[in-house]
């Protein structure tokens, strides 16, 4: 951005407490406790969803922080190979179910859906409401399988592990995850019927911004898949509780079953964790190119693909379970082909820069490093999804790596930089853009060291899920620890300057970075129901440039 | 009123049948069509609480389209499933 740009600081005058934006925002729309846990306002739900899940990041990730230091030293020294187990399980419980399915599209997603397609709420606010409440009972199942002593079959449950052998609190465990399901189901038909039924007028289908294209997506994959886990986990309750034979063997079932059921919804909830995801890029590196995307029918249909082809690949998980080498076949070629949509997606954020007035913000930033990343990620996912490169890579750390590089490096990513773009939108205040950028640095050069070693690692035969190891892979061990620890000041960083913004930051203008979009139509933050009149949608997304005072064109 | 009440005791009586044809055809020695006819009943049955009693018939195109999906769906589990399960050495 120029040095007209509204977001660079200036020394004085100092901010005012309360804009009059502010006074008639929604933040300023009730104070009680009552006004926030019973309100049906998409963008208060949006902030009881953030603060939610951040709470359940920050306890995942202290049970990364513990395997990370357990892993500086080949042998075990900080946590008994069980605690390692339960630290490893509730690392993935959390941060799949408690914080990567639900971050973007529970907070950015409600947030900005209404605003980005003209409405006035979500088409069921109540269900919104409850979709929280119903995702907190849940945390509240998670939390009690965690100080209760924690769950040690891993975050996917295998059986016979699950039903025969694990000791810890399966059951409270596989609850939780019931339960969180249910606050998916709700959030996912709510998108879809908002979509369909609350868009302003003008705003046709060819309109609609990326993000609402990958949240439609993702909404369909989120109701088609997630009722196949929840009858899974159920079924899997059923067998370790009441010895129903469905897959033991020695009752009359089949264990690949269950991993055949499982996959059916944890592949496709890959693309519920990455579509979001690939929807905030696209926003952001169309308003940091300030131009047309490139492709915008590629883009968006390529997120419908991607849904789609989602459901037919999660037998690549189990090419070495005992499945049937024609189904392995079948799945390898197939978990080739969804990769071409994702890669249509990369090659058309990239050729929107062609020709672009690039900005440095850090948004940006967050955007490229999720390009960066999840390229990497995909490839490798390409070579695991060869036959017989799997049988060498399998259960290594080189899995672990490569599915990082998509969730942390393209998710988390994602979130970092929607945060970093729409915060101005959402709490009306300016953040220091120089902390953002330095953020933006840390988390990518943090990532990388954290986990570009796991790929050697996995390649030199380290098995994932031990926590001691022969000593020649210390030194990859130890690069990757403290990889994390630079990741993890990345990650608190924020904490510090946007929550600094709330206060002191300077008030963010209607559209402070000159893109296009409803959202920076409306004030910053915006009023309780969002518009003022409805806005009559006459011309297509990305419609740069803008007459803008920010406005770099 | 008593139409539609007609309509739907005429399904429930349709699907008792169904549901004795099932039990019936455990019972008939059909080797291995077993399971098909098993699940042709099934897909009959599940037709008509879709059709009635899930209101499709008078339901708008896109909504029996989302209908169509979650069979379509179901269907794509199935198949690539027993891609695995008829082909295991």
């Amino acid at each position: 951005m120029s040095d007209a740009s509204p977001l660079q600081e200036s020394a004085d005058p100092p901010p005012p407490r309360e804009t009059p934006e502010e006074q008639v925002s929604y933040l300023r729309a009730g104070y009680s406790l009552k006004s926030w846990f019973f309100t049906t306002d998409h963008k208060r739900i949006a902030i009881l969803y953030m603060v939610a899940i951040m709470f359940f990041f920050v306890v995942g990730g202290a049970a990364a922080v513990l395997m990370r230091l357990d892993l500086a030293t080949p042998s075990a020294d900080l946590l008994t190979s069980d605690g390692y187990n339960r630290a490893f399980t509730m690392h993935g419980v959390i941060m799949v179910w408690f914080f990567l399915i639900p971050s973007i599209p529970t907070t950015f997603g409600n947030f900005l859906i209404p605003l980005m397609i003209g409405a006035r709420d979500l088409a069921f606010p109540r269900l919104n409401l409850l979709s929280w409440y119903i995702y907190v009972i849940a945390g509240f199942f998670t939390l009690y399988s965690l100080v209760a002593g924690g769950v040690d079959t891993g975050w996917t449950f295998y059986t016979p592990l699950s039903t025969m052998f694990a000791n810890g609190h399966v059951m409270a465990a596989l609850s939780a995850v019931f339960i969180v399901g249910f606050s998916s189901i709700l959030t996912g038909l709510n998108f879809i019927v908002t979509v369909h039924k609350l868009r302003a007028p003008g705003m046709t289908w060819g309109r609609l911004p990326l993000f609402i294209w990958s949240h439609y997506a993702t909404s369909l994959v989120l109701l088609l898949a997630t009722p196949v886990l929840s009858i899974t986990l159920v079924l899997l309750a059923a067998e370790r509780m009441l010895g129903v034979g469905i897959f033991d063997p020695a009752l009359g079932g089949d264990p690949l079953l269950y991993q055949h059921l499982f996959w059916f919804y944890s592949h496709p909830a890959v693309y519920i964790m990455l579509l979001p995801a690939m929807g905030v890029v696209s926003e952001l590196v169309a308003a940091a190119a300030h131009k047309q995307v490139f492709g915008y029918w590629f883009i968006a249909y390529s997120s419908m693909a991607i849904a789609a082809l989602g459901f037919l690949v999660w037998g690549h998980h189990m090419f070495v379970s005992g499945q049937s080498m024609y189904a392995s076949a079948i799945f390898s070629l197939l978990s080739v082909a969804v990769a071409v949509p994702s890669a249509i997606k990369v090659y058309n954020w990239t050729a929107t820069f062609y020709k672009g007035s690039v900005s440095f913000d850090p948004a940006f930033l967050f955007a490229m490093s999720f390009i960066g990343l999840f390229v990497i990620g995909g490839m490798t996912g390409l070579m695991l999804a060869m036959l017989a490169v799997d049988v060498h890579l399998h259960d290594t750390y080189f899995v672990v790596a490569h599915f990082h590089y998509i969730m942390v490096g393209g998710t988390v990513s994602a979130f970092f930089g929607a945060l970093h773009f729409w915060w101005p939108k959402i709490t009306g205040r300016d953040y220091t853009k120089m902390w953002g950028g330095l953020t933006a640095v840390l988390i990518f050069g943090g990532f990388n060291m954290t986990f570009f070693p796991q790929f050697l690692l996995g390649y030199l035969g380290m098995p994932r899920r031990y926590h001691s190891y022969d000593p020649e892979f210390q030194v990859l061990h130890l690069l990757s620890s403290a990889g994390a620890s630079i990741l993890a000041v990345g990650y608190m960083l924020p904490v510090f300057y946007l929550g600094w913004s709330l206060r002191w930051g300077k008030p963010a203008e209607t559209n402070p970075w000159g893109a296009t979009g409803l959202e920076w139509t409306v004030p910053s933050p915006p009023p309780k129901h969002n518009f003022e009149e409805v806005p009559v949608v006459v011309e297509g997304p990305y419609h740069y440039p803008l007459k803008h005072p920010a406005s770099r064109d | 009123m008593s139409a539609q009440i007609r309509t739907f005791a005429l399904v429930w009586l349709a699907l008792i049948l169904l549901l004795a044809m099932t039990v019936a055809a455990a019972f008939l020695p059909l080797g291995p069509a077993k399971p098909f006819v098993s699940i042709a009943i099934a897909i009959a049955k599940a037709s008509l609480i879709f059709w009635f009693f899930m209101h499709l018939r008078e339901d708008t195109g896109l909504l029996r389209l989302a209908a169509v999906g979650g069979a379509l769906w179901l269907l794509i589990l199935l198949l690539l499933m027993s891609s695995d399960l008829l082909t295991r050495t």
